[in-house]
């Protein structure tokens, strides 16, 4: 039976509409079609929004003058035109094209740009990076609020030009946002606010002693775990880390992955659920400092080996903070104070493992 | 005029409805009467025919955070399957119990334990196990291992562990505990050891 006559026979014996492109080699079948419209605000610098009819989690690429995004997963389909252009210098163009059973789409721009996802991975924004932070001299002290640079208003993957890539040393992730509350922590208190302010503190301490920091979420947002994984490993930062909260126990767990069974790594590619392998004994020694250096600041913590993911889907060194309250009182995890003192802890930890942790990229 | 025996009859069907009204009231009255409480509705697990033998659970304590070994006395069948259901029910039993060191939500129960050779455990949990878990690292992970840990300490030649909820697969227990991925038993074997140190 030719190939070409799938496009006429399917729709007859699954009795719905189909897609078929045999050139691209992609079948659709039923009403699954993921449309997008792209827009470019004249913002400065300027954004393109691109707005997807359902959720998408592409693979992205850069190079030079380009950024690739090809989804795989997703049935995203042509827009009106294959080559959409806009008013903007910046962002003149992007081109979607179908290929080898995939949709690509490709945003030319002038300068590097960062690509970054909300409303539950149904937009994804374009633009230029926020001017890197300007790090403060080593550490002042640790007590009030610093002067933070500019952050993301969410979370940038990597730029166009490498000249102009902005190496982060950390890639802090506040775990769970939007709907994805958390642990109830009390009544009140969610685990994901929690984790918010407390990711905000540690960034503060962090490019305080210099260190580049990202976070993957800004503002209450909600990010899928492969999301954050795919997020963090293309910024390649030295170090994961992402933020937990919990009213059960005192002090500070530090966890490093335990990676599932019956999966290896073959040659230069890596399995996403045994991403983290290679770097989990970095990642332990890095585990064990963070908590000697909180011990030595009175600070209870342990280290411990937990199934949590995405911590084994990440390439670098990845560890897992879980806050829990000084005392049996849950409400003081949203004091000031003790997550002062905790970020501080950490991001003194985490300066001391500077040299190895950017030794091992 | 009424005939009598007309009246006798409807007299007679009166009398009949009274009594049968006292009396579904009176049944009522009992069935309202007799204690059914949230602990009552946990299923009855149908009674264990075998030898008693002594097994060694790892029950995890939330206040310290640890995992630390229980030997007990209990029935348990022949069957390699049954054995180990019946080994996590034990377990289970001392979470839902009043003063349990790790409490589990109300109506919680291991549905089923599946040994596939080679070497695989597959739990299968209800939905009330997972619905109704706290939220936490460190709390899902103390009953993630403390199941995993029990089986393979009790039951040689386990290698892989999987842990399904109502028979399907889930992302995670409560928020945390990674439940998509099949367990390496050798490697949580290794944080039950780390579960098991205070420090």
């Amino acid at each position: 039976m030719p190939l070409s006559s799938l496009g006429t026979l399917l729709p007859r014996i699954l009795g719905g509409p189909i897609t078929f492109n045999q050139n691209s080699r992609r079948l659709l079948i039923g009403n699954v079609a993921v449309h997008f419209t792209a827009q470019v605000s004249k913002t400065a610098p300027p954004k393109l929004v691109i707005n997807f009819t359902a959720p998408v989690n592409p693979m992205i690429a850069t190079e030079p003058g380009k950024l690739r995004m090809v989804f795989t997963h997703e049935a995203v389909v042509a827009p009106g035109s294959q080559v959409l252009t806009f008013d903007s210098k910046i962002i003149p163009s992007a081109s979607f094209q179908e290929n080898n059973g995939a949709a690509e789409l490709v945003v030319a721009a002038s300068v590097p740009v960062i690509a970054s996802f909300s409303h539950d991975g149904r937009s994804i924004t374009i633009e230029p990076p926020p001017q890197p932070a300007t790090p403060a001299q080593p550490p002042p002290t640790t007590a009030g609020p610093t002067a933070a640079g500019p952050t993301p208003a969410s979370p940038p993957l990597v730029t166009t030009a490498p000249a102009a890539i902005r190496r982060y040393f950390a890639v802090v992730d506040p775990s769970h946002g939007g709907d994805e509350r958390g642990a109830s922590l009390t009544g009140q208190l969610a685990e994901k606010d929690i984790n918010l302010a407390f990711a905000h503190r540690l960034r503060q301490e962090l490019e305080t002693r210099g260190l580049s920091t990202l976070l993957l979420r800004d503002g209450d947002s909600s990010l899928s775990l492969d999301q954050r994984a795919s997020l963090t490993n293309s910024a390649h930062p030295a170090i994961y880390i992402c933020v937990h909260a919990a009213s059960q126990g005192t002090g500070v767990r530090v966890y490093t992955a335990l990676v599932p069974a019956g999966i290896e790594n073959r040659g230069p590619f890596l399995t996403w659920d045994a991403a983290q392998t290679a770097s989990q004994v970095l990642s332990r020694s890095a585990g064990a400092l963070l908590v000697t250096e909180l011990q030595n600041k009175q600070i209870p913590a342990r280290s411990l080996i937990a199934p949590l993911r995405p911590l084994n889907n990440i390439t670098t060194p990845a560890l897992a903070l879980e806050v829990a309250p000084p005392s049996d009182d849950a409400t003081q995890l949203n004091s000031p104070a003790y997550q002062q003192l905790i970020a501080g802890a950490i991001a003194a930890g985490l300066a001391d493992l500077r040299d190895q942790l950017e030794a091992g990229r | 005029m009424i005939p009598r025996h007309l009246i006798l009859g409807v007299t007679v069907l009166l009398a009949i409805t009274l009594g049968m009204s006292l009396y579904v009231w009176q049944m009522r009255g009992r069935v309202d009467g007799s204690d059914l409480s949230a602990a009552n509705s946990q299923p009855v697990a149908p009674p264990v025919s075998g030898a008693t033998e002594q097994v060694t659970l790892y029950v995890a304590y939330d206040d310290t955070g640890v995992l630390r070994p229980k030997p007990v006395r209990i029935p348990l069948p022949a069957g390699r399957q049954e054995r180990a259901a019946e080994m996590l029910r034990a377990l289970l039993n001392l979470y839902l119990d009043k003063f349990s060191p790790h409490p589990l939500g109300a109506g919680s129960e291991v549905r089923d334990v599946y040994m596939v050779d080679p070497g695989l455990a597959v739990i299968d949990l209800n939905a009330a196990f997972a619905d109704n878990h706290r939220s936490g690292i460190l709390v899902e992970e103390l009953t993630v291992v403390s199941l995993i840990h029990t089986l393979s300490a009790n039951i040689p030649g386990i290698t892989r562990a999987k842990i399904l909820v109502d028979g399907k697969e889930r992302d995670t227990l409560a928020g945390h505990a990674d439940l998509s991925n099949f367990y390496d038993v050798p490697a949580v074997n290794q944080v039950a050891a780390q579960l098991q140190n205070t420090q």
